[in-house]
């Protein structure tokens, strides 16, 4: 009877679950989702609570205070341009439970009714294997990516001379122990494959420079989505299952979105060693022809007068936590008669989204933030395009020059705009290494400065 | 001659009232055999099956329930993707909570502290964001 209990809130929980990621198709229906999802856990705790396997509650109950409370503190104290390391160890510690209850399973499968014939069923084998393997794979890929984002550590590719042999050659042996444990099942093949997974997670983030950061995060977020799954499978509890499945989804399409918005495939951003943010102007960049530097005041002076402002913010914008002052120089503007809207690139940033929070944080209406693909068309109509510390995400031979690294990749086509402003703190070429032969055009003005620095000026200039 | 005759009536009727209750013995447990071999042949009784059946179709209404999220949303969707992973909770939890103390409970308790820190904090960083998207009058 309890176990029907249970299975039934199981399936009530999923159906939560699926009904709060269905929210996030609008910001009107997201919150209420969130609700619904917070729902679908309470009763899937609840229901596990009442179940005859718990039969002293001070460890369960304890380690959900405990834990409840970090992550509560986490969650409330955490900036908001922090988001991507946030969602890094969040995935991390996700991979390191799956490691932990699939060793669980292995240590007392009778704890979890999994049947013992002379030892665990291949099947069983199987799937503790595979939720190890990728738990452990996503627990330090993750916590790398986390040292990346949070500036631990260089955010720029780490590459040796042999990287490609030695990643190869430790998958292999995460290969090898993983068939040896599915086959013999021991204790000691099973921590011989965590281990060897969790030194292969390390090698395969470091060569991963911070621009492509978007990908590794959805990558490791639905890698734990699966590995959740697979302890779904070793555990026949088919909410997890259900759940692990529906955040291996979501990852995996971040994934493909994320990919897409640079034209480059899974293989060739997980190999990792792509670009490096280079400091400084590069050699070719002065043969280029003269750029035309503004400052602030004059900036202020040609926006009050256009007609409409397109904004497009980039990573350099959080660094400088510019939001805030972005969008008080808009208030402004907008204030003047002008037309001003935002336009987001997919890539923008160091995650999915990561732009649109960061304008939400800082007040700016949802519907005035527009997706690349709407926003494209409008470009020839509007007077004035603001690049704010954004560089490859509007280089126009991704368009034109075939030769270019970056060709094929999507733009926001800002050179069709009547003008363009580039804030920059230097000549220096994006993460692609690439020059931007928009710096040098006509119609393009550079303000040299600090984004937010810049945006204050402006907001003088403009009072 | 009568007396006798009715003896043999009754006879029969019993005999036959016996026949038909046999008969009715036997075709439950046809219909109780059959039920079973209908069972034994049903899929999804194999739980490796009937997860993998549960999977397929999860996968489907993940791939289709997401690609409805807006763009604009993708940090969320990251966020509350966390805090439902959080869900392996369940199965920390029953390891750490059977009465005998051993290695298993300890693997318990601390998969319980993880997965809970993500779903405490995945919820709540989540519905932080969401009280950011606000419209333009609002």
């Amino acid at each position: 009877m309890e176990a029907s209990i249970a299975s039934f809130a199981y399936l009530v929980a999923a159906i939560c679950f699926i009904l709060g990621i269905r929210g996030l198709a609008s910001p009107e229906t997201a919150r209420q989702g969130n609700w619904i999802a917070i729902a679908g856990m309470a009763i899937a705790v609840g229901a596990t609570l009442l179940r005859p396997q718990i039969a002293t509650f001070e460890l369960v109950l304890g380690g959900i205070v405990i834990g409840g409370a970090v992550g509560t503190l986490i969650a409330l104290r955490v900036k908001i341009t922090d988001l991507p390391q946030l969602v890094a160890i969040f995935n991390s510690l996700v991979g390191l439970a799956a490691v932990l209850i699939a060793a669980a399973a292995l240590e007392s499968p009778s704890l979890y009714g999994i049947p013992l014939n002379g030892g665990l069923a291949t099947h069983s084998l199987v799937e503790i294997m595979a939720s190890t393997a990728i738990g452990a794979v996503t627990f330090t890929g993750s916590v790398v990516a986390f040292a990346k984002l949070q500036g631990l550590m260089r955010s720029a590719p780490i590459t040796f001379t042999g990287q490609r042999a030695v990643n190869a050659f430790v998958g292999l042996i995460v290969l090898m122990a993983a068939l040896a444990f599915a086959g013999w099942g021991t204790a000691g093949l099973f921590w011989a494959l965590a281990l060897a997974a969790l030194i292969w997670g390390v090698l395969v983030v470091i060569p991963i420079g911070g621009a492509d950061m978007p990908v590794v995060i959805s990558v490791l977020n639905s890698a734990s989505g699966w590995a959740s799954c697979g302890i779904g499978f070793t555990l026949d509890n088919p909410l997890m299952i259900i759940t692990g499945a529906l955040v291996g989804a979501s990852g995996a399409i971040l994934s493909y979105i994320m990919c897409k918005g640079m034209n480059r495939s899974l293989a060739h951003v997980l190999l990792g060693g792509f670009g490096g943010e280079t400091e400084g102007p590069t050699g070719e960049a002065a043969d280029r022809g003269p750029v035309k530097a503004g400052n602030a005041g004059d900036a202020a002076f040609m926006m009050r007068n256009a007609g409409s402002v397109v904004v497009v913010p980039g990573y350099g914008m959080a660094v400088a936590q510019a939001q805030h002052a972005l969008r008080e120089m808009v208030d402004m503007l907008e204030g003047e008669g002008v037309r001003v809207r935002f336009a987001i690139h997919p890539v923008a940033g160091r995650m999915p989204g990561h732009m649109n929070v960061l304008l939400a944080e800082a007040n700016v209406p949802y519907d005035k933030v527009v997706e690349m693909e709407a926003i494209n068309r409008d470009f020839p109509s509007t007077d004035i395009a603001f690049v704010i510390g954004a560089n490859d995400i509007t280089n126009p031979s991704a368009r034109t020059d075939p030769s270019s690294p970056i060709y094929g990749m999507p733009v926001l086509e800002v050179d069709r705009a009547r003008m363009v402003m580039f804030v920059k703190r230097s000549m220096a070429s994006g993460y692609a290494g690439v020059d931007n032969p928009l710096f040098f055009n006509e119609n393009t003005m550079m303000l040299f400065g600090d984004a937010k620095a810049m945006c204050e000026g402006v907001i003088k200039s403009l009072e | 001659m009568a007396d006798p005759l009715n003896r043999d009536a009754a006879a029969i009727a019993d005999r036959a009232g016996q026949l038909a209750d046999e008969a009715q013995r036997l075709a439950a447990e046809a219909s109780d055999l059959a039920h079973r071999a209908a069972q034994a042949d049903a899929p999804g009784t194999d739980p490796l099956l009937f997860g993998l059946t549960v999977f397929a179709l999860a996968c489907f209404v993940g791939y289709y329930v997401v690609w409805k999220v807006t763009p604009a949303l993708h940090a969320p969707l990251m966020s509350v993707a966390n805090a439902i992973s959080g869900v392996v909770v369940l199965g920390a939890m029953i390891a750490a909570g059977p009465a005998i103390f051993g290695i298993s409970k300890i693997l318990g308790f601390v998969a319980v502290v993880l997965a809970s820190v993500n779903i405490f904090g995945g919820f709540i960083i989540t519905q932080r964001m969401l009280q950011m998207f606000r419209k333009k009058d609002s």
